[in-house]
């Protein structure tokens, strides 16, 4: 059977060109990077070469780029890092409720250890509101962490606007652009951001490699103990292939990102308007334009996520969904609760994520099975009469 | 995730809709937490007649309220008061460990269908007398 993956958002497969620049690095250039003789000198210059290109797509410096095992452990650095470094300074922290559950249990763990976390809320678009942030702030916050855009619903936050406040206010400013790198521009130095997480394999890199952009000056305690790697900041010996890896899918990301972004979002809305078209009482969830270019997120009502994950699967297709049922908890996704869905319809919604190789007629192959697939589940729920 | 089963009874389930003078129905499960199953029974000498269900569920929740209108048909229903959730799990040939609780829907639908009867039953025999 031919497959159909919707699913980007979640990982997207290797590059070729990506697999080719990292084979090399797996055999026959080995080398320890902390080596002096020539085998670990080698490997030394691909990673400074490296962390050049990861910091070229966000504008930063590559002394500010620093490689971790991706973006939950640069979640983790960031904010606990800046917790500890700042604790004498104040205790109080300020995310989302709709952030990664990296960032919110990680928030979750520090209240544990005696700091205070603000969670805002946000509005039917999942968009926080700037006011409610500035009157958040407290003479103790010490960080704010926001992320760039949305990993279920697609929504991209006002990440300038909240540089900057936080610049303003001289509070450090988080943001988790794992969603957002390779699919929108980003530029660290305009959106004032000082700590940004991101990752390699949600831009056709390989997995378990990321990094977190720390802006020069910025101080925070270290994460992961041990050797002096990445200037004392996180032990561990490099991952030389996943980090030439990561390099190279950042190089081919920014080299043709307005034609990506140009030709998703055309994708994207052609699906959008097909489904919404295609099949009653189904509601687009994020916000219509401030949305990830790759992003479809739907609620279909009367219906559960993951029989419709299931159906479709059967035809090939892999997509995603905020219902319980996918997650093994009884509560549907908290995104989709915060932005003031009930129960019911989250546990109804489905999110399809675009990618660089998804195509018209893999768009339109769903478009064609989808409203079958939700009237046969319709014809045998009890919520549903016609 | 799922048994060949388990997935047959999803994509071809049985005795899928309702019945519309049903001796006995049965409702459980909510729609907060994802999971709604509805059973309709008819009933003649004591004899399930006919079963057909309506499930708003997962995969799971769907083959298990196929496969057990499958169980209990044709049977007493002092028989059909015996089915378990875990005779629905051995006769699907197993579930996903977070899937169980939809096994345990299934066995309380029949449950409640069955209780509905008796309650209607016995008001009937009450206003005979």
């Amino acid at each position: 059977m031919q497959r159909r993956y919707f699913d980007y958002a979640a990982t997207t497969p290797l590059d070729s060109e990506v697999l080719k620049e990292m084979l090399p690095h797996m055999e026959e250039n080995f080398g320890n990077p902390s080596s002096v003789y020539s085998y670990g000198r080698e490997a030394r210059k691909v990673i400074d070469d490296s962390r050049e290109k990861v910091a070229k797509i966000i504008g930063a410096q590559s002394k500010e780029i620093f490689f971790t095992s991706g973006g939950t452990e640069s979640d983790n650095w960031a904010i606990k890092g800046t917790a500890f470094a700042n604790k004498d300074k104040g205790n109080h922290i300020i995310t989302t409720s709709v952030e990664h559950h990296a960032v919110l249990h990680t928030c979750k763990y520090l209240e544990k250890q005696g700091f205070e976390v603000t969670y805002l809320p946000v509005d039917e678009y999942g968009l926080i509101d700037l006011d409610d942030l500035r009157n958040s702030i407290k003479d103790t916050t010490i960080l704010i962490t926001v992320m760039f855009a949305n990993n279920e619903i697609g929504t991209i936050q006002p990440i300038g606007e909240i540089g900057k406040i936080a610049k303003e206010k001289k509070i450090l400013f988080h943001t988790d652009a794992v969603q957002a790198l390779g699919s929108i521009e980003i530029d660290v130095n305009t959106l004032g951001v000082d700590l940004m997480s991101i990752s390699g394999h949600k831009i056709y890199g390989p997995k378990g490699i990321g990094a977190l952009y720390i802006r020069k000056g910025v101080k925070i305690d270290n994460l992961i103990h041990g050797g002096a790697q990445e200037k004392k900041k996180r032990g561990g010996t490099e991952n030389t292939p996943a980090i030439v890896g990561f390099a190279k899918a950042c190089e081919l990301a920014e080299s043709n990102l307005q034609e990506q972004i140009k030709r998703t979002i055309q994708l994207r809305d052609y699906m959008i308007k097909g489904i919404l078209e295609g099949i009653p009482e189904v509601k687009l969830n994020g916000h219509p334009e401030k949305r990830l270019p790759g992003n479809v997120n739907v609620s279909i009502r009367y219906i559960e996520g993951e029989s419709i994950l299931l159906s479709l699967d059967l035809l090939g297709i892999a997509a995603s969904s905020g219902s319980a049922c996918t997650s093994g908890s009884l509560d549907p996704s908290h995104v989709l609760l915060a932005i003031g869905l009930s129960h019911e319809i989250a546990h109804g919604s489905l999110r399809f994520s675009i990618g660089k190789y998804t195509t018209k007629e893999e768009v339109d192959f769903v478009l064609d099975k989808l409203p079958g697939i939700i009237q046969r589940l319709r014809d045998m729920s009890p919520l549903y009469n016609v | 995730m799922y048994t060949d089963k388990v997935i047959d009874q999803f994509q071809n389930p049985r005795n899928v809709g309702e019945l519309e003078n049903a001796d006995g129905v049965g409702e459980v499960g909510s729609p907060a937490c994802g999971d709604i199953m509805k059973m309709f029974l008819q009933i003649e000498d004591g004899v399930i007649v006919d079963v057909k269900f309506k499930t708003f569920g997962c995969g799971a929740a769907v083959a298990t309220s196929s496969i057990a209108t499958e169980m209990i048909k044709g049977k007493t229903l002092e028989e059909a008061e015996k089915l378990t959730n875990s005779m629905v799990i051995d006769e699907l040939g197993g579930l996903p460990h977070e899937k169980v609780h939809c096994s345990v829907l299934a066995e309380q639908a029949i449950k409640a269908a069955i209780k509905d009867y008796r309650s209607k039953h016995d008001t009937e025999n009450k206003n005979e007398e």
